[in-house]
């Protein structure tokens, strides 16, 4: 079996605003750590000659988003195929392209600026079928909250639940440099945040954010070229659930346990708890962080508010980048989590390095409450 | 990448406002329904007779087991009951309300998914699941579920 190595990565740092950089220059800025950490280039004998590139027309505000950067990504006179999709399903669709034989470096990229719009609701509205979900105002948010207190009924997560998680999230968010929510919060101020689409609450939810992930991707006869220590993907997989919110089980994670019993098999995984040493989630929402847990298993089934009492998410590892709640682009929100997660194995995590990582996991989603999920396991 | 402060002198910002006026056909089912709701303020289904379920809004293939549906259309009733809801308490130009309105889930009598509209006619923090609801339907039509106004507590 043909091993596919994620040789580097290179995350900008999120920001709620970053209006003064285009994100040509985020991308650029990515491109060249990448180069600096590895001396990749795009010679036609020997450097790059396939890139994926990750955006939104929607976000980006034209069509065609990746007519606007293939120059910065290297592109130009060579492969280029754009990923319009969470970006973690990037990282599966530059594997293939090495897997298949066709091309044994892979050059990935993904930017996408939530500020750039009005507002990024008015984006994922538009997610939605003219008919039925947009006159309606359907968006991410409030979908999302329909989720939320669906799953809290089932699983007993209470207001105080989810205080634990955002206070948290910001706790770890505070060590890692490129994070854009890093104040430390307190218990009762998270209590006290308004309501912004019961049960969700404005610190309950990660906020506008900037950013761009870059990855060199290489075949397992190649890796070594361009770094010491290769992290190998040895499982991916990602599930779609139903389109309209009523025809699913909204509290059941129905396309999350089919993504990662995928992605377990693929990987030579029986027990994910004994198995994974470390997780990145993509919890835009706190609730999401207990309830993917419990679609990967991690967590028992309905048991996320038990876990959390427990310190669940301290045992497995959780987030130690602060997650999604610390704010990434929507687009980005799994991409950024593997970037993560491969610092951690790397051992490259600086303040928020975890000891003895091995295996990790790395989490994306998106279609409004989690439609669609992908799981990516990692070893070194 | 190191992180560092940028210099924003000389920066200039450009405004667009994007827009597309455009066209959907809403498909032979869903214009059947749309027809229906607007013209007769019923509300239509259809019936997947071997997983028994009513589907609505309709479509014209089950996802489960992929028999044909667009044959099989149910009159459904306009009074249901809600099965999820949360109160939106934002604005924004997308949404039909200002703030704070009812999104709910409505499962109308007769169907087996429930759908999203808004709940009116009572104070939003008095809202329950298992609350029964009407269909309080549009005096203009907008030819999509928005002929239904909102929904009403019975």
């Amino acid at each position: 079996m043909k091993r596919v190595a994620i040789c580097a990565v290179a995350q900008h740092k999120n920001e709620s605003d970053i209006w003064y950089k285009r994100f040509q220059g985020m991308l650029l800025d990515i491109l060249e750590e990448i180069q600096t950490k590895t001396g990749m280039d795009f010679s036609e004998q020997r450097g790059v000659r396939s890139v994926v590139s990750c955006s939104d027309d929607v976000f980006d505000a034209r069509t065609i988003s990746d007519n606007g950067v293939t120059d910065v990504l290297g592109a130009h006179y060579r492969e280029e195929e754009k990923i319009a999709q969470e970006g973690l399903n990037a990282v599966g669709y530059a594997m293939s392209i090495i897997l298949s034989g066709h091309e044994d470096l892979v050059y990935l990229a993904g930017h996408c600026k939530e500020s750039q719009p009005e507002s990024r609701n008015m984006c994922t509205n538009l997610g939605y079928d003219p008919f039925y979900g947009r006159p309606i105002g359907l968006d991410f948010t409030n979908v999302a909250a329909l989720q939320a207190r669906e799953y809290m009924h089932k699983s007993g997560i209470g207001d105080e639940h989810l205080a634990d998680v955002v206070v948290r999230a910001r706790q770890w968010a505070s060590r890692n440099p490129y994070a854009n929510a890093t104040e430390l919060v307190e218990k009762g101020e998270v209590m006290a945040s308004p309501m912004l689409c019961d049960p969700i609450r404005r610190l309950h939810a990660y906020p506008v954010s900037d950013g761009a992930v870059g990855m060199l991707l290489a075949s397992e006869e190649r890796a070594r070229e361009f770094t010491d220590t290769p992290v190998w993907i040895t499982g991916f997989a990602n599930c779609m659930d139903s389109y309209f919110l009523g025809d699913r089980d909204l509290s059941s994670n129905f396309a999350l346990k089919k993504a990662a019993a995928n992605a377990f098999r693929r990987a030579g995984i029986k027990d994910p708890k004994k198995a994974i040493d470390l997780v990145e989630i993509m919890d835009a929402y706190a609730y999401q962080q207990p309830m993917w847990l419990e679609g990967l298993g991690l967590c028992d089934e309905g048991q996320g508010a038990r876990f959390i009492e427990e310190n669940g998410p301290a045992t497995y590892n959780v987030n130690l980048s602060g997650g999604m709640l610390a704010g990434n682009p929507i687009m980005l929100g799994g991409l950024y989590r593997a970037a993560e997660a491969v610092l951690q194995l790397k051992r490259e995590a600086g303040e928020h390095q975890a000891a003895d990582v091995k295996r990790a996991l790395a989490h994306g989603t998106t279609g409004g409450a989690g439609q669609f999920h992908t799981v990516l396991v990692l070893e070194i | 990448m190191a992180v560092h402060k940028e210099d924003t002198s000389h920066c200039y910002v450009q405004f667009g406002r994007m827009a597309l006026p455009n066209q959907y056909f809403a498909g032979r089912v869903g214009s059947r329904f749309i027809i229906a709701l607007r013209d007769e303020h019923k509300i239509l289904g259809v019936r997947c007779d071997k997983c028994k379920k009513v589907f609505v809004p309709p479509r014209e293939y089950c996802e489960r087991c992929m028999s044909r549906l667009d044959d099989n259309w149910v009159e459904l009733s306009n009074e249901g009951v809600i099965t999820n809801f949360t109160i939106v308490r934002y604005n924004d130009k997308h949404l039909p309300r200002k703030a704070p309105y009812v999104l709910a889930l409505i499962k109308l009598d007769g169907a087996d998914t429930p759908f999203a509209h808004i709940v009116e006619g009572i104070d939003p923090s008095k809202v329950t699941v298992g609350m029964r609801v009407k269909a309080v339907f549009a005096k203009e039509t907008t030819n999509t579920i928005l002929d239904i106004d909102h929904f009403e507590p019975l």
